[in-house]
């Protein structure tokens, strides 16, 4: 069969539009996901040698999904008869269960459970964001190794792992109640966000921008939204298309850093822009009828709408942004939070006023081995001229930046100031 | 399935929870079917570490490693999965001192 054969493309298409799907209904039914796996991948090799001689079927996923579960019956008989046990029965009623794999809407929520499942709390988060890319994506071992600058057997290693926790200490494969929503959604939403802020601004190695695992993240965004639209899964969405908008004007050609307030605005993206700012707003609505109060992705979503709806960095809001931060404070207060929040204090009222925040931050204590929080330093005291303060605050930025392009913008900027 | 619940503290924190709120915990578990057994701990000054090494029996005064929080007492309860085990977990008194460590029991092969 050669890859031209339309049956063959068209299995290849399927592949990629349902595999998932397929995995995470298997799972369910198996109870196991490396025999899931196994069932799924055997199940396309049936498609590839029936589907050109019997036709391709009217549901696919559904053939697919029941093609899967008689050949993880099979092989379960085959390990039965091979062990010498009568022991069979169970694992055969265990997948015999109609009424199980026919509804649909336990077909829907099958892809919520097996994002919920690879993001329980009693995961690692290093095993939970390598599970989900794993998983829900469908990266290859190989994939995530690269995108995440680990050795392979390592990350293979963390896969095994956690896969062998889910079924050894039975973390169970099913959609939080509603009592434990909020918190377990806290936890798929954290993993989301850090699988888009690893590609969006990588912590080490040369490229700022490792886009494929941005795009996946936000695929996960907007297949979390669809399947469970609360208001803080819009928001996080929101605020992942509002940052990605601007990645063509964030880096130039040559791969250097472009500040905000310097980026050419005509680059950023108006689409994804209408998108998020549409979605932002749902998500600040959202929370309203119940008389929540708005979520933190939902309030970093709307001060990246303000960003992106300013011609200028000098036409920007910088008001509104400081009352977003007081907001964000409020519920979710950190000193990083704080620091971002001094910054538009500073657009807003000048740097003198920005740096006595900057200060009594530093002070504290609490950011002295935060590069942004000396980078911000440095910029604040150049903006006021005093040359000196900058020129000791870019070095020690400097000397705690990992990232290349950054590390050459800091250069930059520290040989502007001797001139 | 089985879940033994260990619960750690600070040795000076043991008087922390009153006793009446840990009979009152395991009588809850007990009466919902998922208690299988539950005891407190005398301090480690009580405790003596025993060890077999070719043959020859080894007794040495003290817990099996000096950390921060110390084994205070434990739950083995029957829970549906890891989430109903965490359910449980989360209200045995203690942790709101310190932690209780929630593992899978294993089956030994016959």
């Amino acid at each position: 069969m050669t890859a031209t054969d339309p049956v063959h493309e068209t299995v290849n298409a399927v592949y990629v539009a349902e595999s998932r799907r397929v995995l995470a209904t298997l799972i369910r039914l198996l109870g196991d996901f490396d025999a899931a796996e196994e069932a799924m991948h055997e199940a396309f090799r049936a498609a590839l040698e029936q589907w050109p001689r019997d036709g391709v079927p009217g549901n696919p996923r559904a053939w697919l999904v029941s093609a899967g579960r008689f050949k993880a019956i099979d092989s379960r008989r085959r390990l039965a008869r091979f062990d010498g046990l009568d022991g069979v029965s169970d694992a055969v009623i265990a997948v015999r269960d109609e009424a199980a794999w026919a509804d649909p809407e336990a077909l829907e929520d099958d892809r919520l459970r097996l994002i919920f499942t690879c993001c329980h709390p009693a995961l690692s988060s290093d095993a939970q964001v390598a599970l989900t890319l794993r998983e829900v994506c469908g990266l290859t071992t190989e994939e995530i190794a690269q995108a995440f600058v680990t050795p392979a057997p390592t990350l293979a290693q963390r896969i095994v792992r956690a896969k062998g926790k889910i079924r050894d200490a039975k973390i169970p494969y099913e959609v939080p109640e509603r009592a434990d929503l909020a918190d377990r959604l806290d936890s798929v939403l954290r993993v989301i966000y850090l699988v888009f802020n690893e590609g969006y601004a990588a912590s080490s190695g040369a490229s700022v921008t490792r886009h494929d695992l941005s795009g996946e993240a936000i695929r996960v965004g907007r297949l979390l939204v669809e399947l469970l639209p609360e208001p803080e899964a819009i928001g996080l969405l929101a605020l992942m298309l509002l940052h990605d908008s601007r990645r063509a004007a964030r880096v130039t050609e040559g791969g250097d850093l472009v500040l905000l307030n310097d980026q050419d605005r005509s680059k950023w993206d108006r689409a994804q822009i209408g998108e998020g700012v549409r979605l932002v707003e749902r998500a600040l609505a959202g929370g309203r009828p119940a008389g929540r109060p708005a979520g933190p992705y939902a309030i970093q979503a709307a001060i990246a709408a303000v960003h992106a709806e300013a011609a200028s960095g000098a036409e920007t809001d910088w008001g509104e942004i400081v009352g977003l931060y007081d907001a964000l404070m409020r519920i979710a207060g950190s000193p990083v939070v704080e620091l971002n929040r001094a910054v538009a204090v500073a657009m807003r009222d000048g740097p003198a006023a920005g740096l006595v925040l900057v200060d009594a931050i530093l002070e504290r204590g609490d950011l002295k081995d935060y590069r942004l929080a000396h980078a911000t330093r440095a910029d604040l005291c150049r903006r006021l001229g005093r040359m000196a303060e900058a020129a000791e605050s870019y070095a020690r930025a400097l000397a705690l930046t990992k990232q290349e392009p950054e590390r050459r913008f800091l250069e930059r900027r520290l040989a502007e100031l001797a001139l | 399935m089985k879940y033994l619940c260990l619960v750690y503290m600070e040795e000076q924190k043991l008087h922390a929870v009153p006793d009446r709120e840990c009979v009152a915990c395991g009588e809850g578990l007990r009466k919902g079917g998922q208690l299988i057994a539950a005891e407190a701990l005398q301090p480690i000054e009580t405790a003596t570490t025993v060890r077999v090494r070719h043959g020859k029996v080894s007794v040495t005064d003290g817990p099996f490693a000096e950390t921060k929080e110390q084994l205070a007492g434990f739950y083995l309860i029957e829970a549906r999965d890891l989430n109903d085990a965490i359910q449980v977990a989360a209200k045995i008194p203690p942790a709101r001192e310190g932690s209780v460590e929630v593992r899978p029991v294993r089956e030994l092969a016959p």
